[in-house]
């Protein structure tokens, strides 16, 4: 731990610590298959046996505990169901800018997803307002392949 | 479609700014200048080192600062024999619990200048230093502890600070 000695009486220490951890992890094969069609600008979820998508897919239904049926495409563009203005953004996410974090439920899915929405300004956010992926130029099979979603009408 | 994915990159990373605050500010301030020191608990009358503003036990404020020797017996210790992200010490190391004289709980660091599987409860141990140009207000400047050839120390003098 470095040592940097401040405050106006001098007895105030402060401390750089920085806690990190490098993990990897091993995805399985539903999630190994979203993360493949992100990389091919596509969204699938996991159809359960009663019919329901899920998105980002999981392998089994949280209702039954089945295992899911299939994969399925879903669309491009979805609703915002909640969101929560991020002002000051912080290192490593979506955007370096204010930005939305929301939950979309993309057309064709059950479930809402985690992303963020660039708007520009809160006052431009609304629950039930279409947005649509805005896909990464370079992808490599990675939730960060959407860079973000925008809204529709933009 | 092509290949499913199969790992994918997870790092954590959190950026801390760590306040060492008013006691653990003397006490590094006395490391940096070759010494421990401690507080007394007004209450249970133990000596605490680092210091700290309250007594975990008693939940008082703590009383007089006391100096601590940089010396003392090993109560309770560990050999670490598994390699792990981030070690820096060659394997098997050994990390300690050490009592110092004058304080009541004991200190963690590491012993060196013994064999792994000669360290023993009650071995008296002192800190090596850093030479006084090179110290600065962090633990580092404690690099380890080493035996200091004494007789161990008895059962009884620390039995009721493990």
């Amino acid at each position: 731990m470095k040592h940097v000695l401040v405050g106006a009486m001098g007895t105030e220490m402060i401390a750089p610590y920085v806690l990190e951890y490098t993990y990897r992890r091993s995805v399985g094969p539903v999630l190994g298959r979203f993360l493949a069609a992100l990389r091919e600008a596509r969204v699938e979820g996991a159809r359960t046996h009663s019919g329901k998508v899920i998105v980002p897919p999981t392998e089994y239904d949280p209702d039954s505990g089945e295992a899911v049926a299939d994969m399925v495409e879903v669309g491009q563009v979805g609703v915002v169901t909640a969101w929560a203005w991020m002002g000051e953004p912080m290192r490593n996410q979506p955007l370096d800018k204010p930005f939305a974090w929301a939950l979309v439920k993309l057309d064709g899915a059950d479930t809402a997803m985690l992303h963020a929405v660039d708007a520009g300004s809160p006052e431009r956010m609304a629950s039930g307002m279409r947005v649509r992926i805005r896909w990464r130029q370079q992808r490599e099979g990675s939730i960060r392949d959407i860079e973000c979603f925008e809204p529709e009408a933009a | 479609m092509a290949d499913p994915i199969k790992v994918v990159k997870i790092p954590i990373h959190l950026d801390f700014q760590v306040l060492a605050g008013r006691d653990y500010a003397r006490f590094l301030t006395a490391i940096a200048e070759g010494r421990f020191v401690g507080r007394r608990c007004p209450s249970c009358k133990k000596v605490y080192v680092p210091p700290r503003g309250a007594c975990p036990t008693c939940a008082v404020v703590m009383g007089e600062e006391v100096p601590v020797a940089d010396r003392g017996c090993v109560t309770t210790f560990c050999v670490v024999n598994v390699p792990y992200e981030g070690q820096t010490m060659k394997l098997p190391y050994v990390y300690a619990s050490n009592l110092l004289d004058g304080a009541d709980i004991p200190f963690p660091h590491l012993i060196t200048g013994i064999e792994a599987k000669d360290v023993r409860m009650g071995l008296r141990v002192k800190a090596d230093w850093l030479p006084a140009a090179e110290r600065k207000p962090t633990m580092e400047s404690v690099r380890w502890f080493t035996p200091t050839g004494e007789p161990d120390a008895p059962y009884d003098s620390y039995k009721d600070h493990l």
